[in-house]
C-alpha cells in the first residue's frame, strides 16, 4: 500500500501526464495540418473554381456555397431563436407548462445527432417538399440544428440584463416591446452576437447533414435552389481519393482554411467578450 | 389649478390610441410565442418522420431481426447488430481513454496550472472544440491509420482502434471545458476548508473538489459520449465501414451513423426505412444516455 | 387636495401578507415620507402607486388606490399611469447608453415628439435635476461614466422628462455619500414646488429635513401618519415612539 504522500505523488504525475498528452495532441493536430497546408493556401487556390478532371482545383465555389449556407441558415434560425428567447425570458411565466414544453423541445433538439437531421432533411426538405438537393434544403436543415444554440445563448444573455433596466423602462411608461427593442436587446447584444458566431462555427463545421441535403455539386450555386458543396464536404470528398500529390496538397490546404476559420471565429467571440467587459467595467 | 393640469394630462392618450397599442402588444406577444413554437414543431416533425419512416422496416423484419441481426444486405436483410456493437465499442473505448485524461486536464487547468499557462491552454482547447469533425477524420486518416498499420503490422489501419483514438481526441475539448467550468464554479470556501484541515492539495482535489463538481463533470462526460456516438464523418474516414461484426479492435467496422450517411443518398423504399430504423436506434441510445444523466444528477444534490 | 387616496389596501406576495389594510391620503405638491423598519412594506406600497407590482408574479391586491379620483387598478392603462407617476429607484439605474439618450428614452418611447422638442426637454430636465452644468459638455458620453450621485440625479432627470405629476423615490440616497445626499435633498426642495413626491427613506433625519408628512409602517401596517414634526415630536403609538427614539429599527 502506498501512503498518502506517495498516492499524492502518483496522482500529481497523472494530472501532469494528462495535461501533457492533451496539449501534445492539440499541438500535433494543429501543427500537422498547418505545416502541410499553409504553403498550399495560395491566392489561386482560394479564387479559382474546381473541376473534376483537375485542370483547375481551387475552392472558390466551396467558399461561396459555405457563405450561402451560413448566411441563409442564420437568417432563418437567428430571428426565430432570438424571438423564442425573448418569449421565454420576457413573456412567459417561469415554470409554466408552455415554458416546460418549449424547454424540453429545444433541449431535445440539441440532443439529436446531426446525422439524424440529415436523414430528416433529406426526406422532408429534399423529397417531400421537393426542394431537391439545394442550398435551401441544407440551410433549413442546419437552421433546425443551430436553433437550440441560439436560443440558449440568447436566453442567457437576456437573463443577464439587470432587472433594474426593465423596471426603469417600464417606470417611464415605455411599452414592453419598446423596452425590449431599445433597452433589453441592445444590452444583451454581446451575448446575442456570440450566439451567432457560435452558430456560424456550427454551420461551417457540419458535414454529414449538409451533403445529405445540399448535395456535393462543385459549381457556384446560382440560386438557393441549386446544390452546392461546402468546405467540409469538399475536404471529405478529397480524402476519398488521395492519389496524386496535388490531391494531398488540396486536402491539407482545405483543412488549413477550416482551422483558420475556426480560429478567426474564436477570436471574434473573445473580442466581443472583451469589448463587453470593458463597456460594463 | 392642479385640477386643470390633471385634466389636460389625462387626455393625452385617447381611448383609440390605447386600443391600438394593446393590439400591437398582443401582436408581438403572439409573434414571439409563434417563434417559440417553431422548436416544438421541429422536434415533433423530426420525431414523427423518423418513426413513421422507420416503422416499415421494423414491421417487415421485426425488431429482433434488426437489432440482433448480423447481416446487412438490403433490401433483404437489415441486421444492424454489428453497427450497434461498433458504435458502442468505439464510444466506450473513446470514453475509457478520453474521459480520465480530460478530467485530469480540467483539474490541471482549474487548480494546478499557473495562470499564464492556463490562459494559453484554455483557448487552445476551445479552438479544438470548434474544429470540424472532417478535419479530425483527415488527421486520423493520415496519421493514426498508418500508425496502426505500422505498429500492429496489418494491411489496413482503418479499424475500430483508429475510430476509438480519433473519438477520444474529439471528446477531450468537450469534457475538459465543461469539467473545468464546474470546478471553477465551486465556492472557494470548499478548498479553504479542506486545506485548513491539513489536507494536501491533491487530496482536496480528489476528495472534495471533484465530488463537489460531480454533476457538472457528469454533464461534460455525457456530452462527450453524445458527441462520440453521434459522430459521423470522422468515423467514416477512419473506421473502414465494413458492415460485418468485428472480431477485434483491429478490424474495420461500421457505426450506426456511418450506415446512415453512406447509404442514405441512394437508398429507396424499405432500404431507406431500414436506415431510419438505424436512426431510431441511435436516438434510443441518446435518450438512454440523457436519462442516465438525469438520474445521476438527481440522486443527490448539494 | 389629495393626489392619491389609498383605501383599505391589502397586498399579498403569494402567502406573504405584505400590506395590511392601508388607508392613506397623499397630499398634492407635498413631500410624503414613508418610514419604518426594513421589510415593513414601504417599497411595496410605493410600487402599488405606479403599479410596478404588476411585474411581480403572484401578487394579489384588494382595496383601491385613487389617483386624482380615478381608481388606478380599474383603469387598464398602466402606461399612461406610469407616465404621470415617475419613479426613482434605490440604486441608480441609468441605462447603458449616453446621458442624452437616458433622458430622452421615455420621450422617444412615447414617440410623438420632434428632435428639437426632445432636445429642449432633455436640457430642461437635466436643469431640473441640477445636473445640466455638470454634463452639458458631454451629453453623448456614457452614463456609467458619471459618479453615483450624478447617476441618481440623471435618473431623476429621466423621470421628470416625462413631466409627471408625481415622483416616487425609493431610498434614493441610501447608496450615496453625504455630499451627494445633500445635493439630492437640495434638489428635492426645488422639485416639491412642481411635483408631488413620495419618498421611502430609512433615515429619520432625512424625513425630518425634507418631508411635509410622514407615515410610519410596521410589519405591513400603517401605524401612524401625520405632519412630520408632529409625528417625530409627539408620536401617539408606542411603536412609533420606539422607532423614532431609535429603540428599534
Ligand atoms: N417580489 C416579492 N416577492 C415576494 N415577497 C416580497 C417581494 N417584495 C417584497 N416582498 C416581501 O414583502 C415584505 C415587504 O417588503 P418591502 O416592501 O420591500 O419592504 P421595505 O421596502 O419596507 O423594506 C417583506 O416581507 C418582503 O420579504
Ligand atoms: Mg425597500
Amino acid at each position: 500500500m502506498l501512503n498518502r504522500a506517495q498516492q499524492d505523488k502518483v496522482l500529481l504525475s497523472a494530472i501532469w501526464a494528462s495535461a501533457t498528452i492533451t496539449i501534445l495532441f492539440l499541438l500535433w493536430v494543429i501543427w500537422h495540418i498547418l505545416s502541410n497546408g499553409l504553403s498550399h493556401v495560395t491566392w489561386e487556390f482560394i479564387t479559382t473554381s474546381y473541376t473534376r478532371i483537375g485542370e483547375s482545383s481551387g475552392i472558390w465555389s466551396m467558399i461561396i456555397s459555405t457563405v450561402y449556407m451560413v448566411g441563409l441558415s442564420l437568417s432563418i434560425a437567428a430571428p426565430i431563436g432570438i424571438m423564442t428567447a425573448i418569449y421565454l425570458t420576457e413573456y412567459s411565466k417561469p415554470g409554466s407548462k408552455v415554458v416546460k414544453v418549449i424547454r424540453f423541445c429545444t433541449e431535445s433538439l440539441a440532443g439529436i445527432p446531426s446525422i439524424v437531421y440529415g436523414l430528416f432533411g433529406m426526406t422532408f426538405f429534399v423529397t417531400t417538399l421537393g426542394l431537391g438537393f439545394s442550398i435551401l434544403a441544407g440551410s433549413l436543415t442546419l437552421s433546425m440544428l443551430i436553433l437550440p444554440v441560439i436560443i440558449r445563448t440568447t436566453e442567457e444573455a437576456l437573463m443577464a440584463v439587470p432587472v433594474s433596466y426593465r423596471e426603469g423602462g417600464y417606470a417611464l411608461g415605455a411599452s414592453k416591446i419598446y423596452t425590449i427593442w431599445r433597452l433589453i436587446l441592445p444590452s444583451a447584444m454581446p451575448g446575442i452576437i456570440t450566439s451567432v458566431i457560435l452558430s456560424i462555427g456550427r454551420v461551417i463545421g457540419e458535414s454529414a447533414p449538409v451533403f445529405l441535403t445540399a448535395g456535393m455539386v462543385t459549381q457556384i450555386p446560382q440560386s438557393v435552389l441549386d446544390s452546392g458543396r461546402t468546405l467540409t464536404v469538399h475536404l471529405y470528398k478529397l480524402t476519398q481519393e488521395l492519389f496524386s500529390q496535388s490531391e494531398w496538397d488540396q486536402a491539407y490546404a482545405t483543412a488549413t482554411i477550416l482551422i483558420v476559420l475556426v480560429l478567426v471565429l474564436n477570436m471574434a467571440t473573445k473580442i466581443v467578450a472583451a469589448r463587453y467587459n470593458k463597456a460594463s467595467h | 389649478m392642479d385640477n386643470v393640469i390633471s385634466t389636460v394630462r389625462t387626455s393625452t392618450l385617447p381611448e383609440k390610441a390605447t386600443k391600438k397599442r394593446d393590439w400591437i402588444a398582443t401582436g408581438f406577444h403572439l409573434l414571439f410565442l409563434a417563434c417559440a413554437m417553431v422548436g416544438v414543431l421541429s422536434v415533433g416533425t423530426i420525431g414523427w418522420f423518423v418513426f413513421h419512416e422507420g416503422l416499415p422496416a421494423f414491421q417487415q423484419a421485426g425488431v429482433a431481426q434488426i437489432i440482433f441481426g448480423q447481416e446487412w444486405l438490403p433490401p433483404a436483410l437489415f441486421g444492424i447488430g454489428p453497427m450497434i456493437v461498433a458504435s458502442l465499442i468505439s464510444t466506450f473505448g473513446a470514453v475509457i481513454i478520453g474521459v480520465p485524461i480530460a478530467i485530469l486536464t480540467a483539474v490541471f487547468l482549474a487548480e494546478l496550472a499557473p495562470n499564464w499557462m492556463a490562459n494559453i491552454v484554455r483557448p487552445a482547447v476551445e479552438l479544438l472544440a470548434g474544429i470540424p469533425s472532417v478535419v479530425y477524420g483527415f488527421f486520423g486518416l493520415v496519421i493514426i491509420v498508418p500508425m496502426i498499420e505500422t505498429i500492429f503490422n496489418i494491411p489496413a489501419g482503418n479499424t475500430i482502434l483508429a475510430g476509438i483514438i480519433v473519438l477520444a481526441i474529439m471528446i477531450l475539448p468537450t469534457v475538459i471545458t465543461i469539467s473545468e467550468t464546474s470546478l471553477r464554479a465551486l465556492p472557494g470556501t470548499y478548498k479553504e476548508a479542506a486545506l485548513a484541515l491539513g489536507a494536501s492539495q491533491i487530496y482536496t482535489v480528489f476528495k472534495v473538489l471533484i465530488p463537489a463538481a460531480r454533476s457538472g463533470i457528469y454533464t461534460g462526460i455525457s456530452l462527450g459520449i453524445a458527441r462520440a456516438i453521434g459522430e459521423t464523418m470522422a468515423i467514416i474516414m477512419v473506421m473502414g465501414n465494413a458492415p460485418a461484426m468485428p472480431g477485434s479492435l483491429l478490424e474495420p467496422a461500421r457505426s450506426l451513423t456511418a450506415n446512415i450517411a453512406m447509404e442514405m443518398s441512394y437508398a429507396t423504399g424499405i432500404h431507406s426505412s431500414a436506415l431510419y430504423s438505424t436512426g431510431i436506434v441511435l436516438l434510443v441510445f441518446i435518450v438512454l444516455l440523457n436519462s442516465c444523466l438525469l438520474y445521476m444528477n438527481r440522486k443527490r444534490t448539494y | 387636495m389629495n393626489k392619491f387616496n389609498i383605501n383599505n389596501l391589502d397586498l399579498f406576495y403569494g402567502e406573504t401578507h405584505a400590506l395590511k389594510n392601508i388607508s392613506l391620503n397623499i397630499p398634492n405638491r407635498q413631500v410624503t415620507a414613508l418610514i419604518g423598519p426594513s421589510g415593513c412594506g414601504k417599497s411595496t406600497l410605493l410600487r402599488t402607486l405606479n403599479r410596478m407590482n404588476d411585474l411581480v408574479e403572484n401578487v394579489k391586491i384588494t382595496g383601491d388606490v385613487h389617483f386624482d379620483g380615478n381608481d388606478i387598478y380599474q383603469d387598464s392603462d398602466v402606461t399612461a399611469l406610469r407616465m404621470r407617476v415617475g419613479m426613482v429607484f434605490q440604486k441608480a439605474n441609468p441605462f447603458p447608453m449616453s446621458i442624452y439618450e437616458n433622458v430622452a428614452f421615455g420621450l422617444k418611447a412615447q414617440g410623438n415628439k420632434s428632435k428639437d422638442e426632445i432636445d429642449a426637454i432633455v436640457e430642461e430636465s437635466l436643469r431640473g435635476a441640477a445636473l445640466w452644468d455638470e454634463v452639458k459638455d458631454r451629453l453623448n458620453s456614457d452614463a456609467f461614466g458619471l459618479s453615483g450621485g450624478q447617476q441618481q440625479r440623471l435618473c431623476i432627470a429621466r423621470a421628470i422628462s416625462m413631466e409627471p405629476e408625481v415622483i416616487l423615490m425609493d431610498e434614493p440616497t441610501s447608496a450615496l455619500d453625504p455630499i451627494a445626499t445633500h445635493k439630492i435633498e437640495e434638489l428635492m426642495d426645488e422639485l416639491r414646488k412642481k411635483f408631488t413626491i413620495v419618498i421611502v427613506t430609512h433615515s429619520m433625519n432625512q424625513a425630518k429635513r425634507i418631508a411635509d408628512k410622514t407615515a410610519f409602517f410596521w410589519m405591513g401596517e400603517l401605524v401612524e401618519h401625520n405632519d412630520t414634526a408632529e409625528l417625530f415630536n409627539n408620536p401617539v403609538d408606542q411603536r412609533t415612539q420606539g422607532y423614532v427614539s431609535g429603540e428599534f429599527g
